[in-house]
């Protein structure tokens, strides 16, 4: 019971980018198209549960058990950067389609802040690992739900008359602006 | 160009908020207040001109492949720096900044300018342009944190302006973005209007 609150918190009440901000960029730079939004999102969940595994690992048995917290942001953003860079090379080996589908994709990753956010928060709310990676799930399920619905939105913005001065991100960022309003009518549903 | 010229050039023509569009979660996160706009704004010009400086410093001893991650670990060197001094020195900033501050290494601006300018040009130049985007940077923060706090909550740096309730929306998530996109629009105006 517990996880599906936190699956449910994490995709409604705290969604990543409406309500705290984390992996802005994707969001407003590949939310152009549905498709591209889908396939932005499946790389997101891959490499977040992924990263948040290997970054919890190091954490525990390397940088806890040695004392040297301070390494925490160094090390973290090159375990994610090493990560991408092999997800991507053993995914044209083994998955050709699949490579093809995420591969655009994969580069960009590396600075999407949501992936080191959330291997910084977890550690912060001082999960066990089980609980960080249903997080880092829920966390990444909020993001492809967010971006995709922000997708659909801009596709239909297409066909709208906008002030010159409001057209491209400004306008974007307005409809973000009214669907994190919507969002935040989802503040209280669960406890945790 | 100039050495003024590239100072300036971050303020307003290629300001990295308003123009460039670079470095927008931590814009949008932290400008619940004017005062937070300021501390983070610093905190990242920090890291900009020095990661600039260190790294037109070494940038003929990198070998071009491995550009990025070397770039990548500079930095993250910096902003571990800032974050361990902040904690110290000013703890409630630190505490209200949160997560945002180990962020400002996937902040695009500073490997933006790591590679498109310090990796080009002389330690003198470099250090300019990282002083100048971060400049334009805190300025942008500020006038965002400033219209989001008036809004919110009637103050700007905590100085009460008129006596009433704010629109506690404008505190929150949607009103960040609501006023960033209107201020883009405005800074789209008036630049047009300059040209």
């Amino acid at each position: 019971m517990d996880y599906l609150y936190l699956i449910i918190s994490a995709i409604l009440v705290n969604n990543i980018v409406l309500m705290q901000f984390l992996g802005i960029c994707p969001f407003l730079g590949v939310s152009n198209k549905t498709s591209t939004a889908i396939g932005m999102s499946g790389a997101v969940l891959f490499v977040m549960v992924l990263a948040t595994i290997m970054t919890f690992l190091v954490q525990k048995y390397v940088l806890d058990a040695f004392e040297i917290g301070y390494l925490q942001t160094i090390s973290y953003i090159l375990i994610i950067a090493a990560l991408v860079q092999m997800v991507e090379i053993i995914l044209k080996k083994v998955s050709p389609p699949l490579y093809q589908a995420l591969g655009i994709y994969l580069p960009l990753i590396t600075t999407n802040c949501a992936i080191l956010g959330v291997a910084i928060l977890v550690i912060q709310k001082d999960f066990d690992l089980m609980k960080s990676v249903v997080f880092a799930v829920g966390t990444s399920l909020g993001f492809a739900f967010a971006l995709v619905l922000f997708a659909g939105i801009r596709e239909q913005m297409e066909l709208v008359k906008i002030p010159k001065g409001m057209k491209g991100v400004p306008i974007a960022l307005i409809v973000a602006g009214i669907l994190a309003l919507a969002f935040q009518g989802f503040t209280g549903l669960v406890k945790i | 160009m100039g050495n003024f010229k590239i100072f300036t050039n971050g303020f307003v023509k290629e300001n990295p908020v308003f123009v460039l569009v670079l470095g927008t979660c931590p814009t949008l996160a932290v400008t619940t207040s004017a005062m937070n706009g300021l501390g983070m704004g610093l905190a990242t010009t920090f890291v900009l001109f020095m990661s600039n400086i260190v790294i037109s410093m070494v940038k003929s001893a990198i070998p071009d492949k491995v550009r990025i991650p070397a770039f990548v670990v500079i930095i993250a060197s910096f902003v571990t720096i800032i974050d361990l001094s902040m904690n110290a020195y000013v703890n409630d900033l630190h505490k209200s900044l949160g997560i945002f501050i180990p962020l400002i290494v996937v902040n695009c601006i500073v490997l933006g300018r790591a590679e498109a300018f310090a990796s080009k040009n002389n330690v003198l130049k470099s250090f300019i342009d990282g002083l100048g985007m971060g400049i334009g940077f805190t300025i942008a923060l500020v006038m965002l944190g400033s219209v989001r706090e008036f809004l919110g909550g009637n103050a700007i740096f905590g100085h009460k302006i008129i006596e009433a309730d704010g629109m506690l929306v404008f505190v929150l998530a949607p009103g960040a973005f609501i006023c960033y996109g209107f201020l883009m629009a405005l800074m789209n105006k008036l630049s047009k209007k300059l040209k």
